[in-house]
């Protein structure tokens, strides 16, 4: 599957899909507007209380925009999950998240056994899932953690702490050095900034050692510009001081917004297709295999009881 | 019959000491103590344990939340009675928290209600068999839920199925009062249009939170007039949005308690242009607490009433003459 080549000036136009997964009011909507810098996903409106709480399922919604980060233009689609976790039993949601990833991938698998090929055919396979973690500052909850040991074999996991301005600098670290062990102990294999020692160079390593020791990243997100020192910025205003979103030193942001545009955009990309992808093709195919095995012996032994029959 | 006489007003003609009836009551009342039972119900980190710790300024409870990696998720709502003792100026408060932890902290959390309910109406049980022994104490030791503290997650957006529930149930059985947890994470503006959203909801629903609209018999005195204004302020002003702190930070110079957070704000407890923390105490302790424990007598009555029907619809058809 090749990318979507649309020569303009000379430069490549990349296209990247992620999917954003998280309870209600954890800023996923907000983030994705920081992250495009554009109104991409609208504001969620439900000013009917009959409508507001009742049993929902995950209503998945693709959006696409055009990002242009350190020269690197890129046509994002972004999947929102709204509904996720918000039921009183939400037991099922994550497999409505998973039927929808191998869904793309299911397509995918079509496309690639036709004999006539579509050539304007959208690869649609989703190269990262940002999962947002609510900052309670304690351990993951049996649905983090089941979402993420269920999903991580089949897409990239990036885990995310949501509103992140609420923590003080200790609490932060404890939970972020909670989650990874949590992670750890479950098994759960994310993205987590992979190098090679022999073909990398120091730079790269170094880069992703730092970026893996972020996770799971801090993430602000403002629909809002404030005017500070003489600067428009993406930021909160509260009654006690401006949170501002790009600022390195309030949340990790700006280092995720690099890794996700721009920086590691090729590396999940081949990851999805070379490992994730050609598992799930192989699981498949060896599945069908199985079961047209299945039949054929069936079909012997229905043969053997009815001697006189074809 | 002898003719009952209308009651007179007669002056009397010197002072004979009766007003001393208040002090008399007050004297035996602080000799006894008093008793006042919380219970805190509310998703895992919403920091439950350290707004009480904060409420009463002291380490009544621990945080009950998983700090272990090992530990695995509670599979039921515990319920975890603490009980102390605490003084001030005399006056002596015989404090039980009641903290559940577990709740809501499974996928599937259709069941985690159920053990919090059944404390609350077991209490009432327990209340009404001491209450209908032959040789009954002379005080029976009240271990009623006075108060149920209901925290929402600060999402900004609306109530989940599951609060719209639990409060409904809550409500039905006893007094229950919400409040927005860590508020500090929302902005002044989704501050108030998160209330507005909670209040339209709750109204929606027919939830009846505490404090009810009571019927006063008119006329209205002044000190009446005063309590309804009170009463009314803290209605429009629920649900509270609070922020709990056990550690002081230092503020201009000044130690107050309160938290830093990573980007340099500095979020302080008691200042009211901060969170509602001051008027949740305030209300909580200063104000309604007496009228809480009053008002939870009223619900027991609702439980006695039920109660005794039951039993008398069983006992009737016990001893029917078709049996």
């Amino acid at each position: 599957m090749s990318d979507m080549r649309a020569r303009r000036g000379g430069k490549k136009t990349f296209l990247f899909n992620m999917i954003i997964v998280g309870q209600a009011g954890l800023g996923k909507s907000t983030f994705i507007n920081t992250l495009t810098n554009h109104p991409t996903i609208p504001k969620r409106q439900c000013d009917d209380p009959a409508q507001c709480t009742l049993e929902k399922t995950v209503d998945i919604q693709a959006y696409t925009v055009e990002t242009d980060e350190d020269g690197m233009k890129m046509q994002l689609t972004v999947v929102d999950t709204p509904g996720f976790g918000d039921n009183i039993d939400s037991s099922t949601h994550f497999n409505e998240i998973l039927s929808y990833i191998e869904h793309q991938y299911d397509d995918v698998l079509a496309e690639q056994s036709k004999i006539k090929r579509n050539p304007k055919f959208q690869d649609s396979r989703i190269h990262v899932l940002l999962y947002f973690i609510p900052p309670t500052g304690h351990a993951l909850r049996e649905i983090d953690i089941e979402l993420m040991k269920r999903l991580c074999g089949r897409v990239n996991i990036l885990p995310c702490i949501a509103k992140a301005d609420t923590l003080t600098p200790k609490e932060l670290a404890a939970f972020k050095k909670r989650i990874m062990e949590a992670i750890a102990v479950n098994e759960i294999q994310l993205f987590d900034f992979p190098y090679d020692e022999n073909e990398d160079d120091d730079e790269t390593i170094q880069e992703n050692l730092e970026l893996r020791s972020l996770l799971p990243f801090a993430v602000v997100g403002s629909d809002d510009t404030l005017l500070v020192n003489g600067r428009t910025l993406r930021a909160r205003q509260y009654p006690w001081g401006i949170v501002e979103v790009e600022n390195m030193k309030h949340c990790d942001v700006a280092q995720l917004r690099s890794v996700l545009l721009s920086t590691h955009v090729q590396e999940l990309k081949e990851l999805t297709h070379d490992v994730i992808y050609e598992a799930y093709r192989s699981e498949k195919l060896s599945q069908l295999e199985g079961l047209a095995e299945k039949l054929a012996e069936l079909n012997m032994q229905a043969q053997e009881q009815q001697p006189g029959s074809v | 019959m002898a003719a009952v006489q209308e009651p007179k007003k007669t002056p009397i003609g010197g002072y004979v000491g009766f007003d001393t009836i208040p002090t008399q009551i007050e004297r035996k009342l602080l000799r006894r103590g008093f008793a006042f039972n919380v219970m805190l119900v509310g998703a895992t980190g919403l920091g439950k344990s350290t707004l009480l710790n904060t409420l009463f300024a002291a380490h009544l409870i621990d945080s009950k939340g998983r700090f272990k990696v090992n530990e695995p998720p509670r599979q039921t709502t515990e319920i975890a009675p603490v009980t102390h003792h605490i003084e001030e100026n005399g006056v002596r408060l015989k404090l039980t928290v009641i903290d559940t932890p577990g709740y809501a902290d499974l996928m599937n959390n259709e069941h985690c209600l159920d053990p919090i309910l059944k404390y609350i109406k077991d209490q009432y049980a327990h209340f009404l068999r001491k209450e209908l022994t032959a040789a009954r104490e002379r005080y029976i030791t009240d271990t009623r839920v006075h108060c149920v503290l209901f925290f929402i997650n600060p999402s900004g957006q609306s109530l989940k199925p599951l609060d719209i529930v639990a409060l409904r149930q809550l409500a039905d059985i006893c007094n229950v009062v919400p409040v927005i947890a860590k508020a500090d994470s929302l902005t002044l503006d989704e501050r108030a249009a998160f209330k507005a959203r909670i209040k339209e909801e709750i109204e929606y629903h027919g939830i009846k939170l505490y404090p009810g609209q009571l019927q006063v018999p008119e006329p209205l005195d002044e000190y009446d007039l005063q309590e309804q204004a009170l009463t009314d302020a803290i209605r429009a002003r629920i649900p509270f949005a609070v922020v709990g702190s056990e550690r002081t930070i230092v503020v201009g110079g000044q130690p107050v308690r309160g938290r830093r957070t990573k980007w340099g704000g500095v979020i302080e407890v008691d200042n009211e242009d901060h969170c509602e923390f001051t008027h949740l105490r305030n209300f909580l302790t200063r104000t309604h607490l007496q009228d809480l424990i009053e008002t939870t007598a009223l619900h027991y009555e609702a439980f006695r009433t039920r109660q005794l029907l039951a039993l008398k619809e069983n006992r009737d058809s016990n001893t029917s003459p078709n049996k």
